[in-house]
């Protein structure tokens, strides 16, 4: 465990990659198998669920660092982050022991899933007794489900990769899918040849950046690939073995919830894996993305609302074909073969090939561009014609170009300090625009500002305040932002009978007065255009 | 809990105005935030001895610092330690409170009744002023700007290990080492602390070097420092330290310093968040104020019946001291703490080089 927080540390105090990879390298070249495979787990990202309440554990921090319950509050408002509170709260530990990591996880950590209340209070005092500083910090970010590390999955694959000798690509696609921290899979994981028998593994996603230079920066039309960029939730059918596999993007397996691609899937021949887009698609059109999630949030799936919201599998690319792995080959070699396949008798209707957008020059293809929420789209993808595909986030091949988000200027009226990182800031506003003389609340954000913005509107916010409600302030209605936004939608939840989608901050109008901010008639307004939109699909 | 009503009918030596705390027996002002006839400075920080008064009131440990901060042209009168001046029957001394050089606590004495005002005051011994000294009294003013639990602190000698130890690493690798301190009295303290360790060279911004000029002329051992404003252009700093004050982070002056490490000596490194808000690399804990334990301590050695609370985390240490049966107020002031003054540093434009 101390090297495991030695190296969360090392992570932690750096913000250079190349430091990060070289931390991950060195922890991983001596580490204990065990050791390592639950590194490699939480160092992606995976979290444990969390197994004790937090109002729980408050409690039992709060009794044995002897303080009262209002003061354990105000620390960790002061802090922001509960497990840092308990750490530097709790009084040095009385009995230090050192265990390896994988120990602490399989044999502290993991139980506690299965124990009764009284039987985890005993656990938890006692192993805030034998971790000493940033390791009980660790194991509080353990415990409480909120461990995250400042690396990205990429970089964690390059550090495997110099410690393996492996490619990145064949660490990346090892690691996708049901990937389980065990001493035997770190060993296959690094291992020179493995049999790779999982038949359901997913390879990983290829990702774009966002447009941001002029199109003609790219070179010629002719050399790049444009499709709609659709919104819905990106996927990868892996059809081996006589099965078939459908991952989504955040590798979960949704195979079940979307039957009629399994259905449609099968018509494939086997050793096919295709990158796509999961659309609700009624009649030869997209529905909006709020159908989609009608579906996503039931736990069986009844007949009618199969009917109501059908979906599609919008295939953008192809990567594997008879078994091989193809995603060397150029874009234009591998959308031919996606082609043929989805010629298959009865397969179009459900695996559609993704339409290109005709761009036989960049002018066409600036139109469709503003066209695309017409289309339902949310933008344009550009794709070389001669890329290979990709694993994660790349430059070069792919471009997302979305459309313009929506944009109000609205007041500020409340905010609330942040957490973690922003703790004891005000990062979190409230935004109000006019209705008659008064200000309504519509949207909450809190990013798009820069850290001396943030700064700067945080010490205006406290010399501003006119009331606290708990860790709410209410402030003088007077700083004006630009809000954008991606969707706006009538919510009778809301005050302001709005709500919308992905809000954030796109500049602070130090230039504009309160006076100058948009009413709720213009988002009326926006709401209508949104509506007629989603009509002209009907 | 404090009955306010009793307040306004019960005799105060010191009251709270919109000038500063005020004393009207002896009609002068400790550590006034407007300009006034007569103030009494507990300490140079910028939030404490402000500039246009007509005279100023100071201990003479620290002179130098003060002249440098209040200007060439303020009537100070110095006093030493313990030493009793009368003004109009209230017996006015200051006792040093451990903070920087020639900071001091304020005791005020009239007709048999001692209140004191702490200033910015820590209890853990420093090289560069004289330790804090317990003064017993009625009354006790304290600041609270670390008055919460989570800030405990660890002996200077760990941080300094630390320093150490990150400096070394970042030599090997070719990098600079760049730490930002408070220029006045962090940064000499960092440097007493390095005197004999085989660091180096030491840079530094102009606005610490004015200061270490100062330490040295009143007498304070510190490191050896090379003002970087007297380098050649293209100098290669690599393997070296630089110390600059908290405002110069993320500026142009860093860009001469090529591949750079950066670390933040303050208390508030014992909290992660304040950290990485920043973007700074290594923090390390070293404050020069009171800590909760030693807060606590030190207002229960005072003996005082009544406790004021000032600048910081006012209102959990005086809920705290209530429920300990302490008689305790909170007391609004335009005091920041060098704490709060040091987050404010960032981001905004550096002091001038002066040196």
């Amino acid at each position: 465990m101390k090297r495991f927080a030695a190296l969360v540390a090392a992570i932690d105090e750096t913000t250079r990659t190349s430091e990060k990879v070289e931390a991950m390298v060195a922890y991983f070249k001596d580490a204990q198998p065990a050791d390592a495979a639950w590194a490699v787990h939480f160092l992606s990202g995976e979290r444990p669920k969390r197994l004790i309440p937090v109002r729980r554990l408050a409690g039992w921090a709060t009794e044995a660092s002897d303080v009262p319950e209002w003061l354990f509050e105000q620390c960790y408002e002061a802090v922001g982050d509960l497990a840092e509170t308990i750490s530097l709260l709790l009084p040095e530990p009385a009995t230090p022991e050192e265990r390896a990591l994988h120990v602490w996880i399989e044999e502290y950590l993991l139980p506690l899933g299965e124990m009764e209340e009284h039987e985890q209070r005993a656990a938890i005092l006692a192993a805030w007794r034998s971790l000493a500083g940033f390791e009980r910090f660790v194991w509080n970010k353990l415990i409480t489900g909120g461990f995250r590390v400042g690396v990205s999955q990429p970089l964690v694959i390059r550090a495997l990769s110099r410690v393996s000798g492996l490619s990145e690509g064949v660490i990346a696609h090892r690691l996708t899918g049901n990937w389980a921290p065990h001493a035997d899979s770190w060993t296959t994981l690094v291992a020179e040849q493995t049999a790779d028998t999982d038949v359901s593994r997913p390879y990983p996603f290829y990702l774009a950046y966002a447009l941001e230079e002029e199109l003609e920066t790219l070179g010629e039309p002719q050399e790049w690939q444009v499709e709609w960029k659709w919104d819905g939730i990106r996927a990868q059918l892996v059809r081996r073995a006589d099965r078939c596999y459908l991952w989504s993007r955040g590798e979960e397996l949704v195979t079940e919830r979307f039957p009629e691609i399994a259905t449609a899937a099968r018509l494939l021949p086997d050793g096919t894996v295709i990158d796509g887009e999961i659309m609700p698609w009624k009649e030869g059109k997209p529905l909006a993305f709020s159908q989609l999630q009608r579906r996503i949030g039931r736990k069986a799936l009844g007949t009618k609302i199969l009917e109501e919201v059908p979906v599609v599998l919008i295939a953008y690319d192809l990567l594997e074909i008879a078994g091989e792995d193809v995603r060397e080959r150029p874009l234009a070699w591998r959308r031919a073969r996606l082609a043929e396949l989805l010629a298959t008798p009865g397969v179009s209707r459900t695996l559609m090939l993704s339409p290109a957008v005709a761009a036989a020059a960049w002018d066409a293809v600036r139109a469709a561009w503003r066209r695309a929420r017409e289309e339902c789209a949310e933008g344009l993808m550009l794709k070389r014609l001669d890329a290979s595909y990709g694993v994660g986030r790349r430059r070069g091949g792919w471009w997302k170009w979305k459309v313009q988000p929506y944009a109000v200027d609205a007041v500020m009226i409340y905010a609330q300090a942040g957490h973690g990182r922003r703790a004891s800031l005000n990062t979190d506003y409230t935004f109000a625009v006019w209705d008659g003389g008064t200000l309504v609340p519509f949207a909450k954000a809190y990013s798009g500002l820069t850290d001396a913005e943030i700064r700067e509107l945080d010490a205006w916010i406290r010399r501003n305040t006119v009331e606290k409600f708990g860790p709410v302030r209410s402030v003088k209605p007077e700083q004006v932002f630009e809000l954008a936004f991606e969707g706006i939608q009538p919510s009778p939840r809301h005050k302001s009978g709005v709500a919308v989608r992905f809000p954030r901050i796109a500049r602070w109008r130090t230039d504009k007065k309160p006076e100058d901010a948009d009413t709720l008639e213009t988002l009326r307004t926006l709401l209508h255009a949104a509506d007629t939109e989603g009509d002209s699909r009907e | 809990m404090f009955d306010r009503e009793e307040a306004y009918i019960s005799w105060v030596l010191l009251n709270v105005t919109d000038r500063g705390l005020h004393c009207e027996a002896g009609d002068f002002y400790i550590d006034p935030w407007l300009p006034v006839p007569r103030a009494v400075i507990t300490h140079a920080h910028g939030d404490h001895a402000r500039w246009g008064c007509d005279s100023y009131l100071g201990a003479r440990e620290g002179e130098r610092v003060m002249r440098t901060r209040l200007g060439a042209g303020a009537t100070i009168r110095f006093v030493d330690y313990g030493e009793a001046i009368d003004q109009q029957g209230v017996r006015i001394s200051l006792h040093p409170a451990g903070h920087i050089l020639g900071s001091a606590q304020v005791r005020v004495e009239y007709q048999g009744e001692v209140w004191v005002v702490s200033g910015d005051y820590k209890t853990e011994p420093d090289a560069t002023c004289t330790p804090f000294e317990l003064v017993r009294c009625h009354t006790f003013i304290t600041e609270s700007t670390f008055g919460l639990p989570i800030y405990r602190w660890t002996p200077e000698a760990i941080a300094l290990d630390e320093l150490r130890a990150w400096w070394r690493a970042n030599a090997d690798a070719g990098r600079t080492s760049v730490l930002f301190a408070y220029s006045l009295g962090k940064a000499q303290r960092v440097l007493a602390g390095l005197r004999d360790a085989a660091i180096g060279p030491i840079y530094t911004h102009g606005a610490i070097e004015r200061l270490n000029r100062d330490y040295r002329d009143s007498g304070v051992a510190i490191a050896d420092t090379i003002y970087a404003g007297t380098m050649p252009r293209g100098h290669d700093y690599a393997g070296g330290l630089v110390l600059a004050p908290p405002s110069a982070g993320g500026s142009l002056w860093l860009r001469r310093f090529g591949a750079i490490s950066t670390g933040f000596a303050s208390g508030w490194m014992r909290i992660r968040g304040a950290r990485r808000r920043r973007s700074i690399d290594r923090g390390f804990v070293l404050s020069d104020h009171a800590d909760w334990p030693s807060l606590l301590a030190t207002i229960d050695a005072t003996g005082a019946e009544r406790v004021w609370v000032t600048h910081g985390y006012r209102e959990p240490v005086v809920r705290w001291l209530v429920e300990h049966g302490v008689e305790a107020e909170a007391v609004a002031s335009r005091w920041e703490g060098e704490g709060e003054a040091e987050l404010q540093d960032l981001g905004v434009a550096g002091e001038e080089i002066v040196a």
